[in-house]
């Protein structure tokens, strides 16, 4: 199964603190066992939310916001994509992490990844036939 | 923790730890068999423990830590039947010196090299192909022997009986616990790589049941895959398999229709494909070139499947490229299969007529006789050529040749779709 492992932000990653090089060795060691292990698939550290965008959506409106935004604790810092075999798996790894956000309470989420089985079988044909649609739509247009 | 969570959390260290865990033992008892007792003992003493104490800050280590004091309570017991002599050169080997320096140097983590003769002894040529499979899924995957049997829809005392038989063989011919020398490695990798791209195949077109494709084996080979390249990087051919392994598994979503009959590749919903294995397995291609060398098989291939993924839609395909690589492909394997395929790529390169003359000279080739994909092709070129008739006997050839029933379906279905008005 894949997982999305979510870094959460803290006031100091929203500040735009850099990690410490300390912080910086160890989670390049930390990813270099995951890579070995054949469970990374990708990962990246986000820039603070000041330099971030939001777009709401409300009926036909589209509003553009700004960031920063402010409930910190919503926000995110960083994100993994992982390769396990369970969501027990990932919790294993996410214990041997180094800290993210030392001196601060750090919080990693793990969300895994929809499957087409979660779709269900009653959305799935019906879908496929509107995308299938779409489809010839864009191949006629060509 | 309460119990239950106590034994998720062993089930998952087993999961990352136990090939290093195995590996590591082995090292010091130069027996696969005995390393994997010795590592299930130090899981039964976690399992036992860790309820009470707690989970361990470091459970790798724990369990490492207890293995090795149990295999060396089993050396010390056996040197009173031994002479002291034969376990001289055995304490060198404990104490972690390789007797290999240009390993050394491309290897910086001893557990790597513990690792890396874990997988050269598990895919030995002297076992057979169905052992070094099994043998590797458990020991290296962490699999448990029902796990494989499910993968493999056969029982589990198939299973185990296997993996026994694979053991006592590699004890039988005395297989030392090692990495090959480097003269030796290309011959001594062929079979690892078989072993993983076997377990691949069996989970992209199963052989049997009724699923055309096994999610779980295919997680675990490309797992492996990863694994391997990790450990030899200076290998193309490990990348160029991991390339193609990963480009293949991109399409996984897209090859099956609502009712799960297969898609052909020219025929799939390109945005179903995913897109992060696409790019993973084009950076893996890269990686195969740039580590030089001749260009192997499994990097050819992945070149081709390469050629799909970066085609936008399927008009756009190069089948010149691809009928280039499929060219310098045949000239490496010799296979008939091979060549089939290329005639294929003929066919959509330079039209139907140099294709069926190709697909022609390949009648006579016993490895084809009973291959239902001959028939397949040389009923497409006929009919694209409005030769329906001689089409349709060929479709319907075909079908009585393929073993699955869901390929049977559309090949029936191409055959009454033969007539002389629309030429297919």
């Amino acid at each position: 199964m894949r997982v999305m492992v979510l870094v959460k932000a803290t006031e100091d990653s929203e500040a735009g603190v850099m990690p410490s090089e300390q912080l910086l060795s160890e989670m390049m060691k930390f990813n270099e066992e995951l890579v070995k292990a054949g469970v990374m698939l990708a990962g990246d550290g986000l820039r603070a939310s000041s330099d971030g965008v939001r777009v709401t959506f409300s009926g036909s409106e589209r509003k553009v916001i700004n960031g920063p935004f402010a409930e910190t604790k919503e926000l995110l810092a960083g994100y993994w994509l992982w390769e396990v075999k369970s969501i027990d798996e990932a919790i294993e790894w996410v214990k041997r992490a180094p800290d993210p956000m030392p001196g601060t309470e750090g919080v990693i989420e793990i969300r895994p990844v929809m499957e087409a089985d979660d779709f269900g079988d009653e959305l799935t044909p019906e879908l496929r036939e509107k995308e299938e649609r779409l489809r010839k739509e864009v191949e006629a247009k060509q | 923790m309460p119990p239950a969570d106590v034994n998720r959390t062993i089930d998952a260290v087993w999961r990352i730890e136990s090939a290093r865990l195995i590996a590591g033992v082995a090292r010091l008892v130069r027996d696969i068999g005995l390393a994997e007792d010795l590592a299930q003992e130090a899981l039964v003493a976690a399992l036992e423990q860790w309820p009470e104490s707690g989970v361990p800050d470091n459970p790798g280590a724990w369990l490492m830590a207890t293995a090795r004091h149990r295999a060396i309570d089993r050396l010390r017991r056996a040197e009173v039947h031994e002479r002291k002599t034969r376990e001289l050169g055995r304490e060198a080997e404990i104490r972690g010196e390789t007797d290999d320096p240009d390993l050394d140097a491309q290897i910086d983590d001893p557990f790597d090299d513990d690792l890396l003769r874990l997988v050269f002894t598990t895919c030995h040529p002297v076992l057979s192909a169905d052992a070094r499979v099994a043998l590797t899924l458990r020991l290296l995957g962490g699999l448990t022997t029902k796990e494989i049997a499910r993968a493999y829809l056969v029982s589990e005392s198939t299973v185990a009986q296997r993996i026994v038989r694979a053991k006592r063989t590699l004890s039988a011919a005395r297989v030392p616990f090692e990495v090959p020398a480097q003269e030796e490695l290309a011959d001594r990798l062929a079979p690892v790589l078989e072993v993983i791209y076997l377990i691949f195949n069996e989970g992209y077109s199963a052989t049997a049941g009724d699923d055309w494709m096994r999610p779980e084996l295919i997680e675990e080979a490309l797992r492996l895959g990863r694994i391997l390249a990790g450990l030899l990087p200076r290998e193309p051919e490990v990348h160029g398999l991991v390339a193609l392994m990963e480009l293949h598994a991109s399409r996984s979503r897209a090859r099956t229709g609502p009712s799960g009959e297969p898609i052909l590749l020219l025929d799939q919903d390109r945005s179903r494909w995913d897109w992060m294995l696409v790019g993973r397995g084009l950076a893996a291609l890269e990686r195969a070139y740039t580590a030089g060398g001749a260009v192997g098989p499994y990097t050819l291939q992945a070149a081709i499947s390469a050629c799909h993924a970066r085609a936008r839609v399927a008009d756009e395909t190069d089948w010149d490229r691809i009928v280039a690589l499929y060219d310098a492909l045949a000239q490496v394997t010799r296979s008939p299969v091979v060549e089939l395929n290329r005639a294929v790529a003929i066919g959509m390169a330079f039209g139907p007529e140099p294709a069926l003359e190709l697909v022609d000279g390949l009648a006579s080739e016993p490895a084809l006789r009973e291959f239902h994909l001959l028939p397949t092709v040389r009923g497409d070129l006929l009919a694209k050529l409005g030769r329906a008739d001689e089409a349709r006997v060929e479709f319907q050839r075909a079908a009585s040749l393929t073993q699955n029933s869901r390929e049977r379906a559309v090949l029936l279905r191409r055959m009454t779709g033969c007539s002389p008005r629309n030429g297919g």
